[in-house]
């Protein structure tokens, strides 16, 4: 009997402990932060932060109400916030990229709705790309506005290597295929592509699909209705896909080869690659990477290639919008944080300092402020591939549900590698939807 | 008695001198009490009892992160059977443990037994040996990946000796996990080598002697006496390549982050996809309750079938 006596003995005495200590815990584990300022979370950015710093400083200087800006590396960042939403160290205003990662939020009643304090300013709802503006828009509620530049997938090209190859970048996708087979004749990897990041092979996808059957057949994807991924344009994008990875148009390697460590950029700057597909960050990021390939006038850049018989316009683009700033419910500040978002965002101070900072903002009527610029000419090719697009559709895995999008991407892997068939894709994302 | 008793000289020779074995026993001492346990037990209850009882109770429910969880009764427990990725990641955990044991118990065996000798490099190479013991998981793995890249790492140079002439080593289905493990591999080694080194330099040295003037050769002793006498260390090293190739995921995540496909997604991994990818928490859970179960099987299958539990000792008069 005495162990058994002992080990209640222990067990009450540890419940009363822990007790304790977890009252106690509770105890401290309020909200820590002053609340008496606008909480504004956003990503570490070099290029970003300044912009929004001098934002926030024109704001605090004729308000009542201070505006901080707090910063946080982009991997850890989503956890972060996701956390902390509904917690008593929320932020007030928050970084996010729209589309259905700020659905999330807004189902959970945790966003404040723009829609009003926009339409008592029309100036400023109208400033922005329509677009754009779109992606902040959940169920008839301007939930986020953009903060930043917008980011189109790009067709980017070695001018170097075409030269010497004797061949124009491509306007057709049998021109692409056919450059695909020039070049591996010639020992040249047709087409970088840093295949162990399932959202670089998602780039293909998306293009495809909005060339054979244009913008709405993601939009049905995007809106879960039932039989959208067994559309024969999806299937049809898949199979052109699969095929361009089955031709040799990546290499052999490209499921090893990692974007964030630089590799696939590398490899495209060296000359070792032709062509590479990306986002329009890719340019800042050869500027700073590979100065002189940029300097030297190799890196040349144009738009998706357009697909025979498709119903898409070829003006369409996709990729990031923008990225955006929304008010948390939660909020104590709600109608200063919406003011600060409503005076800042489109005011000629801050996209100005977004021009300089080498963004395009997805602003109307920028190309002026453009003109002058170090990239000029980079810049103007983005915002009028963008300005002058009928429909921008978000990068998939930002506009679908987090759960949807991590399927999408592990099972796009499989698909680049051959390890699943196109038919096999859609059953599994009409199973995960 | 129990057999060892008998078959042991030593017994006899106290029966003999008529001493009782009571009384041969160090002096009973009381016990330490409950409060002795408390902090450790307090600590555990909050940092391992309550999240596993909250992790249990979310796996019957769905939640995203937001809001209140939702009570769906066992929806995330029948989905288990069906989600081929969840069976498949249960495959390669067991392929990467066999791996990892595979090569790091004989490498840092050997190399444990080497550094325990009186060698006039040891000192020297020792230490080169145990410098990824020093290194962040992170910084390691980040290295490694530079280093396997197929175009600029080591991989794109060395890779055609090893009939790799593409340097694909991280994006192929059947080399990417022989990398991760080799990678985990080296990080561990160093541990290990030192819990061999400790262990080998505690084996008497009268055994050798012994072994010498019976005329056993170098191999012979390593056979007969270094590796029995290691059983123990052997056994603990075992654990915890075992239990810690169950609960790896940062140098994967780092290294593969899964893929390709799912080539290389460990239980653990894709468990922190479904839960901090997808945010789907509920089912997140499951695999977590899942995890905690097999984990805890697996070590005391491991203790229990060793008798490490008994903790009886091999050394001599112990």
């Amino acid at each position: 009997m005495r162990p058994r006596a002992r080990l209640f003995h222990t067990g009450v005495s540890l419940l009363v402990t822990a007790s304790l200590v977890l009252a106690g815990g509770c105890g401290t584990a309020g909200p820590g932060a002053s609340r008496d300022r606008i909480q504004v979370w956003a990503l570490q950015d070099p290029q970003n932060e300044p912009v929004i710093r001098a934002g926030l400083g024109e704001f605090n200087s004729g308000s009542p109400v201070r505006a901080e800006l707090v910063t946080y590396v982009n991997d850890a960042y989503k956890q972060k916030l996701h956390v902390s939403m509904g917690s008593p160290n929320a932020p007030d205003v928050f970084f996010n990229w729209g589309g259905g990662n700020l659905a999330e939020f807004v189902t959970a009643n945790q966003v404040v709705d723009l829609s009003h304090a926009l339409a008592a300013r029309p100036d400023v709802r109208d400033a922005f790309l329509p677009s754009v503006l779109a992606v902040g828009r959940i169920s008839n509620g301007q939930y986020g506005l953009p903060m930043n530049g917008i980011q189109p997938v790009v067709l980017f090209y070695h001018k170097g290597v075409f030269a010497k190859a004797g061949l124009a970048p491509p306007k057709t996708w049998s021109d692409l295929l056919s450059l695909v087979d020039a070049f591996k004749e010639r020992k040249v990897t047709p087409i970088a592509l840093p295949g162990s990041q399932g959202w670089t092979e998602l780039m293909y996808l998306e293009y495809l699909l909005d060339r054979i059957g244009g913008p709405d057949r993601f939009s049905a994807i995007a809106a879960q209705r039932s039989g959208a991924w067994r559309d024969p344009a999806v299937l049809r994008a898949l199979q052109m896909c699969q095929e361009l990875a089955e031709r040799g148009a990546f290499g052999t390697n490209f499921a090893s080869i990692n974007y964030d460590n630089t590799g696939a950029s590398k490899l495209f700057a060296t000359g070792k690659a032709a062509m590479f597909l990306m986002g329009s960050w890719e340019y800042t990021s050869q500027l700073s990477n590979n100065p002189d390939f940029v300097k030297r006038g190799d890196l040349g850049w144009t738009t998706f290639p357009t697909v025979d018989g498709g119903l898409g316009d070829q003006a369409n683009v996709v990729g990031n919008p923008a990225n955006y700033f929304s008010v948390a419910a939660s909020s104590p500040h709600v109608r200063d944080a919406t003011t600060l978002l409503i005076d800042t965002l489109s005011s000629d101070a801050y996209v100005r300092d977004l021009v300089n900072s080498g963004q395009v903002p997805a602003v109307a009527g920028v190309e002026a402020k453009l003109a002058g610029t170090p990239n000029a000419e980079f810049a103007t090719f983005t915002y009028e591939m963008v300005a002058k697009a009928p429909s921008f559709t978000q990068s998939w895995d930002q506009a679908l549900s987090p759960t949807v999008g991590t399927e999408m991407l592990t099972n796009l892997q499989k698909l680049f590698l051959s390890d699943i068939s196109p038919e096999e894709f859609v059953e599994a994302m009409e199973k995960a939807s | 008695m129990s057999e060892r008793g008998l078959l042991n000289p030593r017994r006899e020779v106290r029966t003999v001198v008529l001493v009782q074995a009571s009384q041969l026993r160090p002096a009973r001492r009381e016990r330490p009490g409950f409060l002795w346990a408390a902090p450790a037990a307090v600590f555990f209850t909050i940092f391992g009892i309550v999240p596993i009882a909250v992790v249990l109770y979310l796996s019957f429910t769905t939640w995203n992160g937001l809001g209140t969880p939702e009570w769906t009764g066992t929806t995330n427990w029948r989905a288990l059977p069906e989600d081929t990725d969840a069976l498949h990641s249960i495959w390669v955990t067991a392929k990467l443990t066999i791996f990892c044991w595979l090569i790091q118990t004989p490498l840092s065996l050997l190399l444990g037994v080497w550094a325990a000798g009186p060698q006039r490099n040891r000192a020297i190479l020792s230490t080169l040996f145990f410098l990824p013991l020093l290194l962040s998981t992170a910084a390691i793995a980040l290295t490694w990946l530079s280093l396997l890249d197929p175009n600029f790492g080591l991989a794109a140079s060395l890779g055609s000796y090893v009939g790799v002439p593409d340097g694909n080593f991280l994006g192929d289905d059947s080399r990417a996990l022989y990398a991760v493990a080799a990678v985990i591999s080296w990080q561990f080694v160093p541990f290990h080598t030192l819990l061999y080194q400790a262990a080998a330099r505690q084996i008497p040295v009268a055994m050798y002697e012994v072994a010498e003037m019976d005329g056993a050769r170098t191999m012979r002793q390593f056979i007969s006496i270094t590796l029995p006498q290691l059983r123990n260390t052997i056994i603990a090293s075992s654990v915890l390549v075992v239990v810690g190739s169950l609960t790896y995921f940062e140098s994967i995540l780092l290294l593969t982050n899964g893929g390709p496909g799912t080539a290389t997604r460990v239980l653990p991994l894709h468990m922190y996809v479904k839960g901090f990818v997808g945010f789907d928490m509920g089912y997140a859970s499951v695999l977590a309750v899942l995890l905690v179960a097999v984990g805890t099987a697996l070590s005391v299958l491991i203790v229990r079938s060793t008798g490490y539990h008994r903790m009886n000792s091999d050394r001599e008069g112990m």
